[in-house]
């Protein structure tokens, strides 16, 4: 089997002696000392009180911790089960570690845990990632029920977020898919994701693990693949998103290059499903949706609205074979406002170009997903300033509204994609 | 007396014509080799002209930026500047061959010391072409770094970047073709000890106060993003 090329013996040893699973829980780990042990915890809390009956395996790839985090997977002890249940446990958890080269990325880790599902022939799988510090064991249940039971394929989270959060989703990742692939879509990575084992042995015979979006952004794939290949798709509500205080420690510019880059070859894989695509839909939503106050967060307008402006007088030689020459000139107009209005039609019809220019290269591709940084925070300056005293529903609203645009300004998609120069 | 002035006059004739007509066909060689040189490197011109778009060889210099970077020196596409390229040089060859077909001693000497410098020229034109197109792109990702982070005076950064780059390989390249080694060497070295022990010294004394203001936005003002907005 292909798997075992990249497993190593031991881990491929535990996978025979835990034999045939249910489901698989995946937690990629790195450094996540101050996290797994909450992580594991809602884990097994988690399978034991919502499938009792069914055979379950918590997988670690571990991509060389050096604080002891793999250790702490491996000896945590279960915990007391009576006080979240009426009764033990009806099954035994097994709890596989193995280690991946972190060079790969998180694709490494994806590649080894959908690997495994596929050799313990799992039928839900579901993938944790330990940054998260609001997991709860009810989160487990809500990824994984619409496998086991309504025979969905994927489920993508939804999460409560400050109306300034996860911005560069609303305002690129989630309306180009839309747009492009016809799914309305939340969190196209937002992190916890779940999948069928039919999707997992989809996944591995692709081509694209060499590839270098699968380093930074394969939930971004998995979201486009799944799509491309018309399995059934949702959505589980898991409640608000808090990150841990560590830091990614990768700035903007980068981010947007490996995000905002794999998405657009996303674009390229599967150009001959979404060119043709019409209409959206909007994936189903799982779970008791609520509200609770979020604490409020601290923006820094100042800096981005100067690297915005800045931006657009010092990029000209970047941006012009980039742009087309209207939408470069009303850029250049509203660099010149003291207040920044970045309209939804200029902002949607800048991202295409930038996709049409990515896909024939007009310049280093890199170089091309970095130019669009600053006009990534002109339009989020706009946005911050237009819905400082919005409410959360008005901003939910007017992200809808920016949604709308990205799916009927589609054909300009594809006139750009399509243009020879 | 009269007598030896005509003889003299009728030998250099003679010796003249000889002359003459021994020169005349090397120079119709000559003319028949440049003519039929200039029409093969027209040929190549023209195939040239018609193949290299085929083939997309533009595109292969747009990501790199070198196509730009042509037109705002006013000059040709590059599949256009390569047929020139060629239809130059390989006319030039011929044309040399061409002189060597005169057999004129002095000529055939500076010829050969040319046949031979060709190599080197080739090299060094070769590297000027290289240092060209790393210069641009190193230059234009420092410009995104410094104006992504929200650096002063970002092109100017970038033009320095390219500046010594280009300063390089043209001096790289020079010195390949043996043109005034040694002073190209001392001028390179000089010049750009200069230009660093200035900057070291107008960093170090005069922009002290700058260093440490953007040493604080970068560290603290990151500090503060980390507790604000997450784009994710």
């Amino acid at each position: 089997m292909p798997e075992e090329t990249f497993l190593s013996d031991d881990f491929l040893r535990q996978i025979m002696a835990a034999g045939q699973v249910d489901i698989l829980v995946g937690v990629p780990t790195l450094n996540n000392r101050d996290t797994i042990q909450q992580i594991v915890s809602a884990v097994r809390v988690g399978l034991v009180k919502y499938f009792p009956r069914e055979r379950a395996a918590l997988v670690n790839l571990d991509g060389g911790s050096t604080d002891g985090t793999p250790d702490l997977v491996k000896g945590a002890t279960a915990p007391d089960f009576r006080s979240f249940l009426a009764a033990d446990p009806l099954r035994t958890m097994h709890t596989l570690t193995t280690s991946y080269s972190s060079i790969r990325g998180k694709g490494g880790a994806l590649q080894a845990i959908l690997a495994a599902a596929d050799l313990l022939r799992a039928r839900a799988c579901a993938l944790v990632y330990p940054d998260m510090e609001s997991i709860t064991p009810e989160w487990i249940d809500a990824l994984i029920r619409p496998i086991y039971r309504e025979e969905f394929d994927l489920v993508a989270p939804v999460y409560q977020r400050h109306k300034f959060d996860g911005l560069l989703i609303n305002h690129v990742l989630s309306p180009l898919i839309a747009a492009a692939y016809g799914c309305e879509i939340e969190e196209p990575m937002g992190g916890q994701f779940a999948f069928s084992g039919r999707l997992a042995t989809h996944y591995l015979s692709q081509d694209a693990w060499q590839q270098d979006l699968m380093r930074f952004a394969p939930e971004i794939w998995m979201t486009a693949t799944a799509l491309a290949g018309d399995f059934r798709l949702c959505q589980a509500f898991l409640g608000p998103k808090l990150h841990s205080a560590k830091s990614s420690g990768t700035g903007l510019a980068s981010t947007i290059q490996q995000v905002v880059g794999a998405l657009f070859s996303c674009l390229e894989m599967h150009e001959s499903y979404w060119a043709s695509y019409q209409g959206t839909w909007t994936a189903p939503v799982f779970g008791f949706v609520y509200d609770v106050d979020l604490p409020p967060l601290r923006v820094n307008r100042k800096r981005g609205l100067s690297t915005f402006q800045k931006g657009v007088e010092e990029l000209s030689s970047v941006l012009e074979p980039v742009l087309s020459p209207s939408t470069l000139q009303q850029i250049r107009e509203v660099a010149k406002l003291p207040e920044v209005h970045f309209s939804d039609e200029l902002w949607v019809k800048t991202v295409y170009e930038f996709a049409g220019a990515f896909h024939r290269s007009v310049i280093n591709r890199d170089h091309l997903l970095q130019a669009l940084t600053p006009l990534y925070l002109g339009r989020i300056d706009s946005f911050l300033t237009e819905n400082y005293k919005s409410s959360a529903a008005q901003a939910r609203e007017k992200i809808k509204q920016l949604r709308g645009r990205y799916v009927s300004l589609k054909p300009y998609l594809i006139e750009r994609w399509k243009a020879k120069v | 007396m009269i007598d030896f002035i005509v003889k003299s006059l009728t030998q250099t004739l003679h010796t003249f014509s000889e002359m003459v007509a021994r020169f005349l066909p090397q120079l119709l060689a000559l003319l028949i080799i440049v003519v039929v040189g200039w029409i093969t490197a027209w040929l190549l011109k023209v195939i040239l002209r018609r193949v290299l778009p085929l083939v997309r060889f533009n595109s292969l210099f747009d990501a790199a930026g070198f196509t730009q970077l042509l037109a705002k020196a006013a000059l040709p596409t590059p599949s256009e500047l390569l047929a020139r390229l060629v239809f130059w040089a390989l006319w030039l060859i011929f044309i040399l061959f061409g002189l060597a077909a005169l057999q004129i001693a002095p000529l055939q000497e500076e010829l050969s010391r040319l046949f031979s410098l060709l190599p080197q020229l080739f090299v060094a034109l070769v590297i000027l072409f290289v240092g060209l197109l790393i210069a641009n792109f190193v230059s234009r990702a420092t410009l995104l770094a410094a104006v992504n982070a929200d650096s002063p005076s970002p092109r100017l950064v970038s033009a320095m970047v390219r500046f010594v780059i280009v300063t390089l390989a043209g001096t790289m390249a020079l010195e390949r073709v043996g043109l005034g080694r040694g002073v190209i060497l001392v001028a390179f070295s000089a010049f750009f000890g200069a230009i660093m022990l200035g900057l070291a010294l107008a960093f170090g004394l005069g922009g002290r106060d700058l260093a440490r203001r953007i040493m604080e936005r970068h560290f603290l003002e990151k500090k503060e993003e980390d507790q604000g907005i997450s784009h994710l």
